[in-house]
């Protein structure tokens, strides 16, 4: 048994790191939310040059592995730092798609774009009325002759802003929630009857509202095959969704680190915070549950990457996202409350890591339906 | 035992409803439904309305223009306007400045201040904590320094809540730094025009500026605006604070908001081709947070029965405002819960008075996580929940 990271993860984790300390402090994060694009191109740039781009992708297509592990040991940094960036956008969701679903050179093309840093692609699933169900898609795609027009809406859709291309999930056949009848088309994000409204999430990274008003592509943008797209699909988002347990770990220790810093700083009654028992065992219980979340994490990421069953796989990371999301409603709240009003403003980075926790809690499944779909695997 | 309203009680409860049915603005309860916050103009028209009907300053004293309400009548009628989403008037006039006005102020205080607080035409703002006396709040040290006929002011105060808007201040300054800290604070009244004051607006993490540090450079304030005497404002401020916990519990808010949570629930799908009120685990929350509203009202209803009966507010305000204010958190975190993937668009233009363009999400859905965010402050001001366990500890249980 041994959870020590290898020289490679140590080597990728000290990059990441070395990346957010020096370059991705809290203003640069705040000019950069600010900025049209609401990510950073130049770091995009960097990404793609520092080889992360190629971390979530097999060997085979030119990639770093695809192991779990190694998007963990990146995500926990990222989080730390709430880095905006369509990494889990980009790279985990729509990139672990395109790995499921794609062949010959459509795929290679794709891959290769992806990892070059050339382009951003984001996966446009969720829909107003689906909540965290994945086969539950209204949006639909009907073939006419060598074409197929997709009409519908959809929500919630990472990197939104800038993005070039759209992985559309529509319905080709069956009723609303039917698991068949579910295809995947790369959609020009600039085609007519796409209509894009783009805003930030709470934890700062760009999404969008999507309509489709009979956007039309050829059948030979469908990837995969014709209804079939839902196993890969839900395998897509279970590594994203493994991907922002992690970034949510990285997030509440930084939580967990500043809140003890600021209990033996701030004074009040003559005497720092700190010394108040009762602060302290509420400290006491924020390190247990980073310490727990640390571990399941770690559990679903080697389950991720060893040979069981998809749906064991399924059922880790269900697991995960249920226990960190446990974790996140204590974390959260309570760095606010210790950190005081100051905690509750804009101005400080805490408060903005809350933010971030609150936002992680919810995508991919909040902890309550994680929680069922644990027991129901 | 009984927990019945008398027959008048009764009455009094219907010509309450009645009114706010007939007079809270519809255009009002409008915004007030789709959390869009009241401009100033709107919540002084709604309390200018109130005063109108003799209801502006419901605890208030006959003599000084107040309804003389029982205190039962005075909780059916904070009932009435939680339930209906009306707000309360704004507390730093009536409910926080003008009661140590009338119990330490003089006769000209009194009579140059009360009315205008009573016919909402002056607007209060509240100079107490400081950047380094916030829980510790009698650690303050902006310093009121005595010449002539004039004190002049020095410092600085934080989470001052829409000095924005107000014409005026009231503050608790150091007076003496020479004795123990609680002996040496003064209590001042100060106009918000005075030369030398500066505010710095401070926005929240739900995006929206709704307090404000408050600098004081050289501000000169006339002697006669001070209360009472001078280094006894700690004994004011501790009445002002008693006020300040009264009504904190929001059970009628709640009750309402309850309410609506249930009605989205019924119209959220569950994404299995059913809706959030048949989802169990989300149906136990909705029944455990009923429940503990059920027993804070009626531990709210036995603080009142003691009031009734001429007994002074005690260390139950603690108990009221640390389950008050962690209900309505739980409250919020249902509110993100059920908006799902509509929690996570952070929009708060989209709350803002007057807003029009695109609206993302469904009906109010972005707004939950706005009110998560921001009522993080209920259990951090008027007294943090820690300070109010201090309080229980110490007054209660006798630690």
């Amino acid at each position: 048994m041994d959870f020590s990271y290898t020289e490679e993860q140590q080597m990728l984790q000290e990059s990441v790191l070395k990346f957010v300390q020096n370059q991705y402090d809290f203003a640069t994060r705040n000019k950069i939310i600010a900025s049209d694009d609401g990510y950073s191109k130049e770091y995009w740039s960097l990404f793609a040059e520092l080889g992360w781009l190629t971390v979530p992708f097999d060997e085979a297509d030119g990639g770093f592995g695809g192991c779990a592990v190694d998007m963990v040991v990146m995500m926990e940094e990222f989080g730390k730092a709430m880095l905006v960036e369509p990494f889990a956008g980009t790279a985990i969701l729509a990139g672990r798609l395109i790995s499921e679903l794609a062949e010959g050179d459509a795929r290679a093309a794709l891959i290769g774009q992806i990892m070059e840093g050339g382009m951003q692609v984001s996966l446009a699933y969720a829909e107003a009325g689906s909540r965290f169900n994945a086969a539950s898609v209204r949006t639909t795609a009907k073939v006419d002759g060598d074409n197929v027009i997709i009409s519908g809406t959809k929500v919630a859709v990472l990197s939104g802003s800038g993005t070039d291309n759209l992985l559309v999930v529509a319905r080709e056949s069956g009723e609303d929630t039917d698991r068949s009848g579910i295809s995947v088309f790369l959609v020009d994000a600039n085609a007519d009857g796409v209509t894009m409204h783009t805003y930030a999430n709470v934890d700062g990274k760009s999404a969008s509202e999507i309509r489709l008003s009979s956007v039309t592509v050829p059948s030979s943008a469908r990837i995969g095959v014709v209804g079939g797209a839902i196993e890969a699909l839900e395998s897509a988002i279970d590594r994203a969704t493994l991907a922002s347990a992690a970034e949510a770990l990285g997030a509440m220790e930084s939580l967990l680190k500043k809140t003890v810093e600021y209990s033996k700083t701030r004074k009040q009654f003559g005497t720092a915070i700190g010394t108040f028992q009762a602060l302290q065992h509420r400290m006491a219980d924020m390190f247990i549950e980073c310490q727990l979340a640390r571990s399941i994490v770690v559990m679903a990421a080697m389950k991720m990457d060893s040979d069981e069953s998809a749906s064991e796989k399924a059922k880790a990371v269900s697991a995960a996202k249920s226990r960190v999301g446990k974790a996140i409603n204590k974390v959260g709240p309570e760095a606010v409350q210790i950190h005081g009003g100051i905690g509750t403003t804009e101005e400080l980075d805490v408060g903005h890591l809350f933010k971030c926790v609150t936002a992680l809690e919810m995508q991919y499944g909040n902890t309550d339906y994680h929680t069922a779909r644990f027991f129901s695997l | 035992m009984n927990a019945d309203y008398t027959a008048e009680e009764l009455a009094f409860e219907i010509e309450v409803r009645t009114f706010l049915e007939n007079e809270f603005p519809a255009e009002y309860k409008a915004k007030v439904d789709a959390n869009i916050r009241l401009g100033k103009e709107e919540l002084t028209h709604w309390q200018k309305i109130l005063f109108k009907k003799g209801w502006a300053a419901t605890s208030w004293p006959v003599e000084h223009g107040g309804p003389g309400w029982t205190p039962t009548q005075r909780h059916i009628f904070a009932t009435e306007l939680g339930m209906i989403g009306a707000p309360e008037p704004i507390p730093f006039g009536m409910k926080m400045v003008a009661p140590v006005i009338m119990a330490y102020g003089n006769e000209e205080q009194k009579k140059r201040f009360l009315p205008d607080i009573l016919e909402s035409n002056v607007w209060w703002c509240q100079g107490y904590s400081e950047p380094n006396s916030g829980s510790d709040l009698a650690s303050l040290k902006t310093a009121a320094v005595r010449d002539g006929d004039e004190y002049v002011v020095n410092g600085q105060k934080t989470w001052n809540t829409y000095g924005q808007y107000a014409d005026w201040i009231f503050c608790l300054v150091r007076t003496d730094s020479t004795v123990k800290k609680q002996e040496g604070i003064s209590f001042l009244l100060i106009d918000m025009k005075t030369p030398g004051i500066t505010l710095k607006p401070i926005v929240l993490i739900d995006g929206h500026h709704e307090v404000n540090e408050v600098f004081f450079d050289d501000v000169r304030v006339p002697a006669e605006n001070l209360i009472g005497e001078e280094n006894k404002g700690w004994t004011y401020a501790k009445v002002l604070l008693t006020h300040e916990r009264t009504n904190i519990s929001g059970v009628p808010r709640g009750k309402r908001r309850l309410k609506a949570l249930k009605r989205i629930a019924l119209e959220t799908d569950d994404g299995f081709g059913g809706n959030m009120l048949e989802n169990t685990s989300f149906k136990t929350k909705i029944a455990e947070a009923e429940i503990e509203l059920q027993a804070l009202e009626y531990a709210e209803l036995r603080t009142l029965a003691a009031l009734s009966v001429g007994k002074a507010p005690g260390p139950e305000s603690s108990i009221l405002k640390i389950v008050g204010t962690e209900l309505a958190q739980s409250i919020d975190a249902l509110f993100v819960e059920i908006a799902g993937n509509h929690s996570l668009p952070f929009v708060p233009e989209q709350f803002e008075n007057g807003f029009e363009g695109h609206a993302v999400g469904p009906g109010n859905s972005a707004s939950a996580s706005l009110t998560y965010f921001n009522n993080r402050k209920l259990t951090i001001f008027g007294g943090s929940n820690e300070v109010q366990r201090n309080i229980i500890s110490k007054a209660v249980l006798g630690l």
